[in-house]
């Protein structure tokens, strides 16, 4: 089932143009892997797909898809250094998309949050403050939130920034298992290559003019930029 | 202290302001919460003023007071969330200009007309006095909606003050949320303008939350506690202003600051510990 549909997209801040003209279709179950250099547009084109940016030209269509079923890691979130928040609210928050008007949560919107936080092995955390946790648990809390909002389609914007080596081989086995056991697509910024080779379905190399495109993983490794990048030549 | 109180409460208008204070004292503490940790506390403070002119204006032209400023209070507090978001540094540079220009025009049309007189006054340092019955009825009927309406949306509320862009990735409607925010905001600042005054009115909205913070981890608990310690702020600098004769809205503050220095020390301690 396609789930989210761009045509001819251009995106950028005011005049500047960061992604141009590209397409692409998501179906559910693909695992999109976006790689490339600091500062050429990777989380740019994650907001656009999100629908948080809206595109200079072209057009970003959901298909088989609502707002409310999308996952979202962001890259850094612009919080107050003392923002008074527990573990377990903020988790929980992530439930919120598919609550209507009276926005309380359930005992399955508890459940559910639970279940994340001991996947992600935070569970011992849940009512620490946000604001005295390591840099590498505030990313597993956040994880854990996008986990509870995710029903059809998990967006990551370098999930392992920033987990010790355990953690981040661990997190990848997750998301995969995600991906083939509940048919969830996952769109992921990484600049992890292996992990990219090994569990993405396609990759998108993100590069000044133009993003390429590469239908399955072994087409990106066998292209030059594939190379470069791989080898660090 | 009962006898204090029944002491006090033999004064009706002391009982309508007592009533009229905790309620808005209690619904500006958990509008504040958010406000505070989304850094828009420069918003309280530009609608009161905006609001006083607004009153001011309306006494001096001899317009019904509330009904001519919750219409400009809501335009304002659109005009002023759009300003902020537009832009972090000129944004609060806008919202300065716009509090300060309205508070001249207000300040002009009183002089040209009135003169700056007692109801003036009282809506520029506040006064309890000048609570009537109609204003303690529209109290408590607007901060019922202001509660009934946080409760509703507490969780979003949380959501969008947290991380706004998580927010809009799952489908809230942020600028609704932001929006009602603002505007619930105006209100309760037009409410509690008469007894507190428009100059120390953002005070009540500032100070409960800031104070909470010092101690609190949760972001129920500072809400719960905000609306507590405003609350009992409120009610403690009305018998303190009752029994040494000091203006009310200005002694609530000064209640408030102390109780800021207190939490923040608790809060140094405890580091400490
Ligand atoms: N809010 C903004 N306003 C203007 N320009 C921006 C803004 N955010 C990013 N840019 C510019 O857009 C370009 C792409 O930024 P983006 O954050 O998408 O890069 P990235 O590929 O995610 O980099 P990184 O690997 O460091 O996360 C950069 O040149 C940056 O300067
Ligand atoms: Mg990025």
């Amino acid at each position: 089932m396609t789930l989210i549909k761009c045509n001819n997209v251009t995106l950028g801040y005011s005049s500047n143009v960061i992604v141009k003209d590209f397409s692409l279709t998501l179906s559910s179950g693909d695992y999109l892997c976006i790689l490339g250099e600091n500062g050429s547009g990777k989380s740019t084109l994650l907001k656009g797909l999100l629908g948080l940016k809206s595109p200079l030209k072209g057009n970003i269509s959901f298909v088989g898809l609502k707002q409310n079923e999308i996952g979202y890691l962001p890259q850094r979130i612009n919080i107050q250094k003392d923002f008074p928040a527990s573990v377990y609210e903020i988790v929980l928050s992530g439930c919120l998309g598919c609550l209507g008007v009276l926005s309380f949560y359930g005992k399955q919107q508890k459940k559910i949050a639970l279940e994340n936080m001991e996947l992600l092995g935070i569970r011992n955390l849940q009512n620490k403050s946000f604001r005295e946790l390591s840099g590498g648990q505030q990313q597993r809390v956040l994880l854990a939130r996008a986990l509870c909002a995710t029903k059809k389609i998990l967006i990551l914007d370098e999930p392992c920034a920033g987990l010790d080596p355990i953690v981040a081989k661990n997190l990848y086995k997750i998301i995969k298992k995600i991906n083939t056991d509940k048919n969830i697509a996952i769109i992921m910024v990484s600049h992890d290559i292996g992990s990219a080779i090994s569990d993405s379905n396609m990759i998108i190399h993100m590069q000044e003019d133009k993003p390429m495109f590469f239908k399955t993983p072994q087409e990106y490794c066998e292209s030059l930029i594939g190379k470069r990048f791989l080898g660090g030549i | 202290m009962f006898d204090i109180i029944d002491n006090i409460l033999q004064y009706p208008f002391i009982t309508r302001a007592l009533i009229v204070g905790v309620f808005v004292s209690f619904c500006a503490a958990l509008l504040g919460v958010s406000l505070v940790l989304k850094r828009y506390s420069m918003i309280g403070d530009g609608l009161s003023h905006v609001g006083f002119s607004a009153l001011s204006i309306a006494v001096a032209m001899n317009w019904a007071p509330i009904i001519i400023s919750i219409p400009v209070i809501i335009l304002t507090a659109i005009l002023l969330l759009h300003f902020s978001e537009k832009n972090k540094i000129s944004g609060d540079a806008a919202i300065a200009l716009i509090s300060t220009s309205s508070l001249a025009l207000g300040i002009i049309a009183v002089s040209i007309t009135s003169g700056i007189n007692v109801d003036v006054f009282n809506y520029m340092f506040g006064s309890i006095l000048a609570i009537s019955q109609s204003d303690l009825i529209l109290s408590i009927v607007i901060s019922t909606i202001v509660l009934i309406l946080f409760i509703i949306s507490y969780n979003k509320i949380f959501a969008i003050t947290f991380d706004e862009n998580f927010a809009l990735a799952i489908g809230i409607n942020v600028k609704f949320y932001k929006m009602l925010l603002a505007i619930l905001t105006g209100i309760m600042i037009v409410v509690g303008m008469k007894i507190m005054g428009a100059l120390l009115m953002s005070s009540l909205i500032i100070f409960p939350t800031l104070s909470s913070t010092r101690v609190c981890k949760q972001f129920k608990s500072v809400a719960i506690n905000s609306a507590i310690i405003s609350i009992m702020s409120f009610i403690i600098g009305l018998i303190f202003s009752y029994f040494c004769s000091t203006p009310t809205g200005a002694t609530v503050v000064v209640v408030d600051l102390l109780i800021f220095i207190i939490y923040s020390l608790i809060g140094v301690f405890k580091q400490k510990v």
